[in-house]
């Protein structure tokens, strides 16, 4: 295992490279950065002392240098329109993402694996038919626009679940009080049921689909037909022979999935007004906040990198074909 | 070449475009779904032509109007209503479909050139030039991609030609990874020793002699991403990220519905999802059928 953590670290490193370039490259793409910091009607002078105080007269590589220093020390500047730490306001809102995030991927990740199951051994019949063409639709729905459809009809229409809001589950216990947020956790998963199942839509068809085949490969190999003709049930043949196999594919791909998904939380959290990260990250870019919106940037590619790496690491350990 | 064999590979490519298009005729999702796309396509082009009111025409006393409005005569006015500054969506939804289709293939178009090329200079050079290319990709997917979108947008500003730069050059990394495995492979085939040993530049053999082999998967991929990239500028434009706020689009459209779903103005959200959605679908499926027709083998799989 070590042997294979240290062969995989030069590349995140390299990858946490690219990101900290990229986002210090995408200040400077759109010309003098100055004229992002200060108002449109700045004075000259104004603007020169901005320059310089933001440290914009440098050389660009001393830039480069000084903002990698910060970064060790999670220091992105001030937000411009919260006045604060742009860090703090992430590290405010970053716990109600998560909730929303890792909710959604479980639904994602334990609901397709039955989906997919299913519609593999009812192969070719009207209910592999359905269910494939749900997946389909799920591929092909805005995330965001399947949240607005389901506020107007789950929750004012038939008033089955809160319309929106959060009830914060890990902000206490990140505090230190566990007993409030495990009180919490009931009222936390009803305002999370419905933005989770916008957000975890398209993946979960994602990986129905993927399921689906991966079983099918996997139902027509020797080892099942050895285990049905030992006389095994279908259903054991299914749950412990073929499906030990047929998940793999998920997990490969759930690190990535993760970054997709916050992806889609962003957007879905505009529309829940879920106090998150993408919520912030929607107003940072109404009041053109740059720090905030770079900082967001970097803090979620340094959160999927790092579980990108833990997936591997997972996985390797899951499947022994994999030699460390 | 004698005229014999012109003749057969004439009518051999004759025979394979009969055999697409009866395929095509026979699976009647993939077949609706390229009606749709055509009939999309038409009223985008003819947009100006169709639409029954100016779309950025202000009405304050006919604002929110539901679907199926009349006016005096009974003559329907807002087939599918109109919006918080009584502007027809109907007008509005016809021309979104300009955005959503020129950013889609735009998008696609620069991805797949970028993409394509890099993966076949990758896969064909191989040793630093691969190394290159492929750290760069994985760079590129460590980065959860609407939010590298967004950090650009912001920097740059808003305008069609930045979307479609952004989201293009967010997509070549699928190429370039397809395109370089697929040169890998058929690097070693007889006919591209033989162009070496004719003499033929590396120039000539990987894009006139490698690349028309490798086109099938490329195809399939290009198919799925108009879909994906027509759903990441729907969000983008729902989040005000998009072209300026007075050009209609299927997202901004959903983005201004945002304020009446307390209201229950079920319409205004639901038809620009819907035109979204299928014609999404559609790529999807188009693509769906295109890996199975290319590429028989998959469909067992699948």
């Amino acid at each position: 295992m070590l042997v294979y953590i240290l062969r995989r670290l030069p590349q995140t490193l390299l990858v946490i490279f690219g990101v900290t370039l990229v986002t210090f490259i995408a200040l400077q793409i759109g010309g003098d950065p100055t004229y992002l910091f200060v108002s449109e009607r700045a004075s000259p002078e104004e603007i020169i002392a901005t320059r310089i105080k933001l440290g914009f007269d440098r050389p660009l590589y001393i830039q480069y240098f000084s903002y990698l220093k910060n970064l060790l020390f999670f220091d992105f500047g001030d937000s411009l329109y919260f006045r604060q730490p742009a860090m703090k306001v992430i590290f405010e809102t970053l716990p109600a993402t998560i909730e929303l995030t890792v909710f959604s991927m479980l639904i994602a990740v334990f609901g397709s694996i039955p989906f997919g199951i299913y519609a593999a051994i009812n192969r070719g019949k009207w209910l592999d038919g359905t269910l494939m063409a749900i997946a389909m639709l799920g591929q092909s729905i805005p995330n965001f626009w399947l949240g607005i459809m389901c506020i107007l009809y789950i929750s004012l229409n038939i008033s089955w679940l809160p319309i929106s809001g959060h009830v914060p589950f890990l902000m206490p216990i990140f505090q230190g009080d566990f007993i409030q947020g495990i009180k919490n956790f009931p009222t936390t998963v009803t305002y999370l049921l419905l933005p989770s199942f916008a957000v975890a839509f398209y993946s979960l068809s994602r990986n129905a689909r993927l399921v689906r085949s991966s079983m099918l490969e996997v139902l027509s190999q020797d080892y099942v037909r050895t285990a049905r003709a030992k006389g095994l049930t279908e259903y054991t043949v299914v749950m412990r022979h073929a499906m030990r196999n047929a998940w793999l594919p998920v997990v490969t791909i759930i690190g990535l999935e993760f970054g997709f998904m916050l992806s889609g939380v962003v957007v879905v959290e505009v529309i829940f007004a879920w106090p998150g990260l993408g919520r912030t990250v929607f107003d940072a870019i109404a009041h053109r906040d740059i720090p905030l919106v770079q900082a967001s940037v970097v803090v979620i590619s340094l959160f999927v990198i790092i579980i990108n790496l833990i997936t591997d690491l997972i996985y390797a350990k899951l499947d022994p074909r994999i030699k460390l | 070449m004698n005229t014999l064999e012109i003749k057969n590979e004439k009518s051999n490519n004759f025979k394979y475009i009969k055999n697409f298009f009866l395929s095509l005729f026979k699976n009647k999702w993939a077949f609706g779904s390229l009606i749709w796309l055509l009939i999309i396509v038409n009223v985008a082009i003819f947009a100006s032509k169709i639409v029954p009111h100016d779309p950025n025409r202000n009405n304050i006393i006919e604002r929110v109007a539901p679907p199926l409005t009349t006016d005096k005569d009974g003559n329907i006015k807002y087939l599918i209503g109109s919006d918080a500054l009584g502007r027809d969506a109907f007008s509005r939804l016809i021309y979104g479909a300009q955005v959503s289709l020129t950013v889609g293939f735009a998008a696609v178009f620069i991805g797949g050139l970028i993409g394509i090329s890099l993966g076949v200079y990758a896969g064909f050079y191989g040793r630093w030039i691969d190394d290159i290319v492929m750290r760069l990709a994985d760079i590129q997917l460590a980065f959860p991609f609407i939010l590298l979108a967004i950090l650009f947008l912001v920097v740059l500003g808003e305008g069609l030609v930045n979307l479609i730069l952004v989201l293009g050059i967010g997509q070549w990394v699928t190429y370039a990874r397809i395109a370089r495995a697929q040169t890998i492979a058929q690097k070693q085939k007889e006919y591209v020793e033989a162009a070496k040993a004719l003499g033929v530049s590396d120039f000539s053999i990987m894009f006139q002699s490698i690349l028309p082999n490798i086109f099938a998967p490329l195809i399939v991929i290009a198919s799925f991403n108009v879909a994906s990239v027509i759903l990441a500028e729907a969000a983008l434009s729902f989040l005000g990220l998009g072209v300026p706020p007075q050009v209609p689009t299927w997202g901004s459209m959903l983005a201004e519905s945002r304020d009446h779903i307390f209201a229950r103005r079920w319409w205004l959200p639901f038809f620009p999802g819907m035109a979204i959605l299928l014609t999404v679908l559609a790529f999807n499926i188009i693509g769906d059928w295109l890996r199975d027709y290319l590429d028989p083998r998959l469909k067992e799989v699948e």
